[in-house]
């Protein structure tokens, strides 16, 4: 039996009501959308807040819309089921539908949220653990103690993004919409992180993500996303990749963009995959000659460390293995890449 | 403490709880309703699956401070009504689980059966796939899931009305033993069946 700290709920209806509640906790409040992370990491006693403000009822943080320059509109609160299904969304980012189905299994994407999925706390197999565990072993950098036990003798924490919707959102060039003390702002999510696993993101646990806005995608919008797990179902990702790819009327490739997740603290855009896929056909040789080299280049910059479950090294083989099989879907409009 | 106002399985309750418990702790520990399993109670398992408003959720994860208003239904809510007392008798879903032997220890079930009644409501004739994608979040350790999928086929051929499909492995033998017996003529008593 794993029990929850002693915290009272709030349960506010707006977000100014919210922020109030908030700014009055000094600090010793957090934010509950479905609690699918938090409250295991209070089992753990990862965080023992006096608070937790519920998102529940504050009715602008729910809601998917498009507006009327095509620009979508998801509120925090939209949980994973919901973006998982949405037909609008499979058509025209489907990287994102896909992300979505795959994290973990259906009640968790029933409660989990699309807000809490980005405000993911980053994960280590030394820090997501009881604290008994973790106290035997005299606690790691990350809470409690001051070592790492993933680099040995290692300064900077590196517990990994786990959040398989965060690739995703990056290669479609999400905005995110965030209220504070100050008042609104918007930022994109690409500048939302910092190479740090104790806190991997710039904003403040007390600022709230209101809503996530993406653009428009290409008439020929190609996405997919492909994620490494033990199982079909259940497991964070041992290794996820989103894919986009723009076509032009050609049918060549105009835009390509490729982001990781799973390896260290930051969610992992890689570079120089533009330059080798487009101008590229997919179906044609040029294609599947910029597919070995993307994959060449992704096994270069993906390094994954013994931070999460998994065997490095194993991890590190199915980067490329991953990265072709995804390009290969999201060229055939298909997708999910992950085995049963 | 804070006093909870719960719909439990269409029963309107005022729950004193601490606000830190989950929902299966007040399930569990105030209101005497152990059918919810305490498995992982982290989120892995799925043995705490109860409905809310219908849709599949871990009450190992949920907090009751936001779920007063919602309509919370427990393994007990499919509670057999004894045909004597004019009830239509045990669940479907729970006859079919029990029929097909979908169980072992029985530890998964209560979770099982809610997913099952869930995916049904929204599907009531689902492909394997699709039962496999709805109990994703349920671990059964015991029976390797082929009875518990033959147990929700079985209740949807009974909804239906077509004849129930047999397990894989019952037409696997049938074929061996259609394939395997010799195709011999009837027999023929010699002296016309006369001794
Ligand atoms: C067994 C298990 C398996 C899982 N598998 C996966 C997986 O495969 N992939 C994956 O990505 N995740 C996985 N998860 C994690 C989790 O279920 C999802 O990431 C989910 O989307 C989290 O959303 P939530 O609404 O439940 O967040 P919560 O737990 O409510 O919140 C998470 C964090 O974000 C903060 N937060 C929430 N909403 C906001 C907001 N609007 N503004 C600011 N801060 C906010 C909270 O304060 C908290 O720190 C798994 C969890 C479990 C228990
Ligand atoms: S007890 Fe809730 S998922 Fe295991
Ligand atoms: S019957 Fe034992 S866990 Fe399923």
């Amino acid at each position: 039996m794993l029990r929850m700290p002693p915290f009272t709920v709030l349960n506010p209806s707006t977000v100014d009501e919210a922020m109030e509640q908030m700014l009055a906790a000094a600090g010793e409040a957090r934010w509950l959308a479905g609690g699918t992370d938090i409250n295991p990491n209070l089992k753990h006693r990862l965080l023992e807040p006096q608070a937790l403000i519920a998102l529940e009822g504050v009715g602008e943080l729910r809601g998917v819309s498009v507006n009327e320059k095509g620009w979508l509109r998801l509120g925090a609160m939209t949980t994973l089921t919901e973006v998982a299904e949405h037909a609008q969304i499979q058509a025209q980012w489907p990287a994102l539908a896909q992300a979505a189905s795959l994290v973990s299994g259906p009640q968790l994407r029933n409660m989990g949220t699309i807000g809490g999925n980005v405000m993911l706390d980053t994960r280590c197999q030394w820090y997501n653990q009881t604290h008994f565990w973790r106290k035997s072993l005299g606690y790691c950098m990350k809470k409690d103690g001051t070592e790492c036990h993933v680099i040995k003798g290692g300064s900077k924490c590196v517990a990994a993004a786990s959040n398989d919707t965060a690739p995703a959102l990056m290669t479609l060039d999400a905005e995110i919409e965030i209220a504070s003390g100050d008042g609104r702002a918007r930022m994109p999510l690409a500048e939302l992180w910092q190479a740090d696993g104790i806190w991997n993101r710039k904003l403040s646990p007390q600022e709230l993500l209101v809503a996530i806005h993406l653009p428009p995608t290409a008439a020929k919008h190609h996405g997919a996303y492909g994620k490494l797990r033990d199982r079909g179902s259940i497991d964070f990702p041992l290794f996820g990749i989103a894919v986009r790819l723009d076509l032009d009327d050609a049918g060549k490739i105009a835009h390509a963009a490729l982001c990781a997740v799973a390896l260290q603290a930051r969610p992992w855009p890689l570079k120089k995959v533009a330059d080798a896929l487009c101008g590229t056909t997919p179906g044609e040789q040029d294609f599947l000659d910029a597919v070995e080299q993307v994959a060449a280049l992704a096994a270069k910059q993906c390094r994954p460390m013994p931070n999460i479950p998994g065997d490095h090294e194993y991890r590190h083989a199915m980067v490329p293995v991953y990265t072709k099989r995804t390009l290969f879907a999201a060229a055939a409009k298909a997708g999910p890449v992950h085995h049963l | 403490m804070r006093v909870f106002r719960l719909q439990v399985n269409g029963d309107p309750l005022d729950v004193a709880a601490p606000e830190h418990w989950s929902l299966l702790e007040v399930l569990r520990y105030r209101l005497g309703l152990t059918g919810s399993k305490q498995g992982c109670d982290k989120g892995d398992c799925g043995a705490c699956t109860v409905l809310i408003d219908g849709t599949p959720t871990l009450a190992c994860l949920a907090l009751p401070a936001t779920l007063e208003g919602k309509d919370i239904t427990t393994i007990e809510g499919l509670r057999p009504l004894h045909q004597k007392a004019g009830g239509q008798g045990v669940d479907p879903v729970q006859d079919a689980f029990d029929r097909c032997g979908a169980l072992q220890c029985g530890f998964c079930q209560p979770g099982m059966i809610l997913s099952t009644k869930a995916l049904l409501s929204d599907n009531p004739d689902p492909s394997r796939r699709e039962i496999q994608d709805a109990l994703a979040g349920n671990l059964c350790r015991c029976t390797g899931y082929t009875q518990i999928f033959q147990a929700v086929e079985l209740v949807a051929d009974e909804v239906a009305g077509r004849e129930p499909r047999k397990p894989a492995w019952a037409q696997a033998r049938e074929q061996e033993i259609a394939a395997a017996s010799p195709k011999e003529e009837p027999f023929q008593p010699e002296h016309g069946g006369q001794a």
